[in-house]
């Protein structure tokens, strides 16, 4: 388990890169740490690693409180985006360095390198300089060299980013097996919410060094806590319309809705609908947005729809074969039950 | 592919060496054989022999490598080279860049600013300074250690002229180090840092490693710098009684003081040899290297 309390990492000039952080993970989980470039994710990886000294608060681990330890005494092991191999050891000897620098005699460290190499289906490598292997082979001797020292957690630094789009994929799926075979604690930083969604059992968005919603993929693809979350979170952005309470109704970009629960009367909300739960029809409708298609963007097998409606531009997803063409008349109807309002930034739907 | 990629034919392409060739052959080639000539020859400063100078074929040579005075010479150029270059230089260098290496700021600006210094004051400038620090009447250094009269360079002239050259030189190193430890991937040094690697680990296991080529290159340009300078004449020429007599002086001592040049240019081939097996074994440990990464 890693807990975090008030977690704060100051840079000198007073850039606050984590800001007073309260952070539990509990054993086993794969936990991502998610948000923009800029945002503290890796320095926050970084000072639970030791490779940052915090400014104020403390980082637990496994019960063991290690603020003011080395890194080299956390019992934790990182992953980098470069996979940091050395190059001119082969494959044996990196997975086993860190057994060598903790005197493993050199036989047992060997065959623990083969084992855990023969896992990671490595065993034709083992000979081979990190030069002479792919990008996917390099990342599997990084995830070796991490295994091999059975730390207490597993730090992982955007650790699918310097694949190619296909070997992401399976790079993922992989990392996720390979995680809840050996149940070991596992934070990892991506800036890309579909790997958070896909591999986390639980993610924190952080914005500006703070955490601005802590949940598990449904939860933050369902209900976003704020509308920084909301656009953040999703392969298509969501809607997010500002309108007004007035008469018992939600007035929005020209449509007039159910008033939703949780608001009164003569409140500014902001209205959030993904783009998937809207409907494009023909015609005129009284609950749906009124526009002109402006923008056909394909998906594959749906199109993104944007329609331009006065002052606001709505996003419908519509299936293949459906779409309509650009500046034909369109309305798009939202499915009420999937809809979110923010007041203040800040969720108010129950 | 035609191998004439320029489109020059060889006529204009020859056109274009020859003046860099000319150079090469009036002021590096000409000279080299003039020396070995010379070397042939008791061709002398003053005297008959300058005025007719004979061929003595290979006495000359005889006689240096029968001198005491070159063996000792030899040996204290060994021990400049080792203690000023290798250990000094290199080895203050890379320890400064190293310290250096996450500063940055006045601190870094500083220090850096005085050791350059060091290196771009001309020699004769900087012996002139070192003179005033070690004299032993007038001496800064008597005047801040209290030790009154102490004559360092007559005392202790080898460590004088070594740690003199080590001042002298280290901003090369400094500079060259620092320039390749920016190569090492922070992400390199806080793997070994996470798998709990001390300074020393992670220098040999991380650092040294990766800047070996730098290293070489490094050490190699020093030892022939340091082999060949003649700056510490200018602080104690050579003395007293030769016990900081190192080649370049002796050279100049035997040739020019001594008047004979014949002689002399012996000994500066039989240099010219040394520097020439010191560059062949460090361009071998460079070539071994290259042969590692492919």
């Amino acid at each position: 388990m890693i807990s975090l309390h008030g977690l704060t990492k100051e840079y000198p000039g007073g850039v606050r890169a984590v800001d007073a952080l309260d952070l539990e993970i509990a054993d086993g989980e794969f936990f991502a740490l998610l948000g923009p470039s800029g945002c503290g994710k890796t320095t926050l990886l970084r000072t639970i690693a030791g490779l940052e000294t915090a400014t104020a608060g403390r980082v637990t681990i496994g019960g063991t409180e290690v603020t003011g330890l080395p890194p080299g005494r956390r019992d934790v092991a990182m992953v980098f985006q470069d996979y940091a191999l050395f190059p001119h050891m082969d494959v044996t000897t990196n997975i086993a360095y860190p057994l060598r620098i903790r005197k493993v005699p050199r036989a047992e460290r060997e065959a623990k390198a083969a084992e855990t190499a023969s896992r990671l289906s490595l065993s034709e490598l083992l000979a081979r300089r990190p030069g002479q292997l792919s990008g996917g082979q390099q990342q599997r001797v990084a995830l070796a060299r991490a295994i091999a020292c059975h730390p207490r957690a597993f730090l992982f630094d955007e650790p699918l980013s310097n694949l190619d789009a296909r070997m992401r994929l399976e790079a993922r799926t992989f990392l996720k097996r390979l995680q809840r075979e050996l149940a070991v604690t596992t934070v990892f930083v991506t800036h890309d919410q579909g790997e958070a969604l896909a591999m986390a059992d639980r993610i924190a968005v952080m914005s500006a060094g703070r955490i601005m919603q802590v949940g598990t993929p449904a939860e933050v693809f369902q209900r976003p806590a704020n509308t920084f979350v909301a656009s953040f979170i999703g392969s298509t952005p969501m809607n997010l319309l500002p309108g007004v309470v007035r008469d018992g109704a939600l007035h929005v970009a020209g449509a007039v809705l159910p008033r939703p629960d949780g608001v009164a009367d003569g409140e500014e909300v902001v209205y959030g609908l993904r783009p998937e739960y809207m409907d494009l029809a023909e015609g005129e409708h009284a609950d749906g947005f009124a526009g002109k298609v402006s923008v056909v963007e394909n998906l594959g097998t749906a199109y993104l729809v944007t329609l331009d409606c006065g002052e606001h531009l709505v996003q419908a997803v519509v299936p293949e074969d459906a779409e309509p063409a650009p500046g034909a008349a369109a309305c798009a109807v939202p499915r009420h039950r999937r809809a979110l309002v923010y007041r203040d930034g800040e969720l108010v739907t129950p | 592919m035609s191998t004439d990629a320029a489109g020059l034919g060889r006529g204009r392409a020859v056109g274009f060496m020859v003046p860099a060739l000319v150079l090469i052959g009036v002021f590096l080639v000409f000279p080299a054989l003039w020396t070995i000539y010379l070397g042939l020859t008791d061709f002398r400063l003053t005297g008959l022999a300058a005025a007719d100078p004979k061929f003595v074929g290979a006495e000359n040579y005889t006689a240096a490598l029968g001198d005491e005075r070159f063996h000792t010479s030899l040996w204290l150029t060994v021990q400049f080279v080792l203690g000023s270059a290798v250990i000094g230089q290199a080895g203050l260098g890379f320890a400064i860049a190293w310290a250096l290496r996450d500063r940055s700021g006045p601190v870094r600006r500083v220090v850096e600013g005085l050791v350059l210094l060091a290196w771009i004051l001309p020699s004769s400038v900087v012996a002139f300074l070192w003179i005033a620090l070690l004299d032993g009447d007038q001496g800064t250094l008597n005047a801040l250690l209290r030790t009154d009269g102490f004559a360092w360079l007559l005392d202790h002239p080898m460590a004088s002229i070594v740690l003199f050259n080590t001042w002298r030189g280290t901003a090369f190193s400094m500079m060259l180090y620092g320039a390749a430890l920016e190569s090492v991937p922070p992400s390199h040094l806080e793997t070994a840092r996470l798998a709990g690697a001390s300074a020393f680990q992670q220098l040999r296991d991380v650092v040294f490693p990766r800047i070996r080529g730098h290293m070489l290159t490094n050490l190699l340009l020093i030892s022939l710098w340091t082999f060949n300078d003649f700056t510490a004449f200018q602080l104690t020429a050579g003395g007293p009684e030769g016990r900081s007599e190192i080649l370049p002086v002796y050279i100049y001592n035997v040739a020019l003081n001594g008047g004979k040049l014949g002689f002399g240019a012996a000994v500066s081939f039989l240099v010219l040899l040394i520097n020439l097996v010191l560059a062949l074994v460090y361009l071998r440990l460079l070539r071994g290297r290259r042969g590692v990464a492919a």
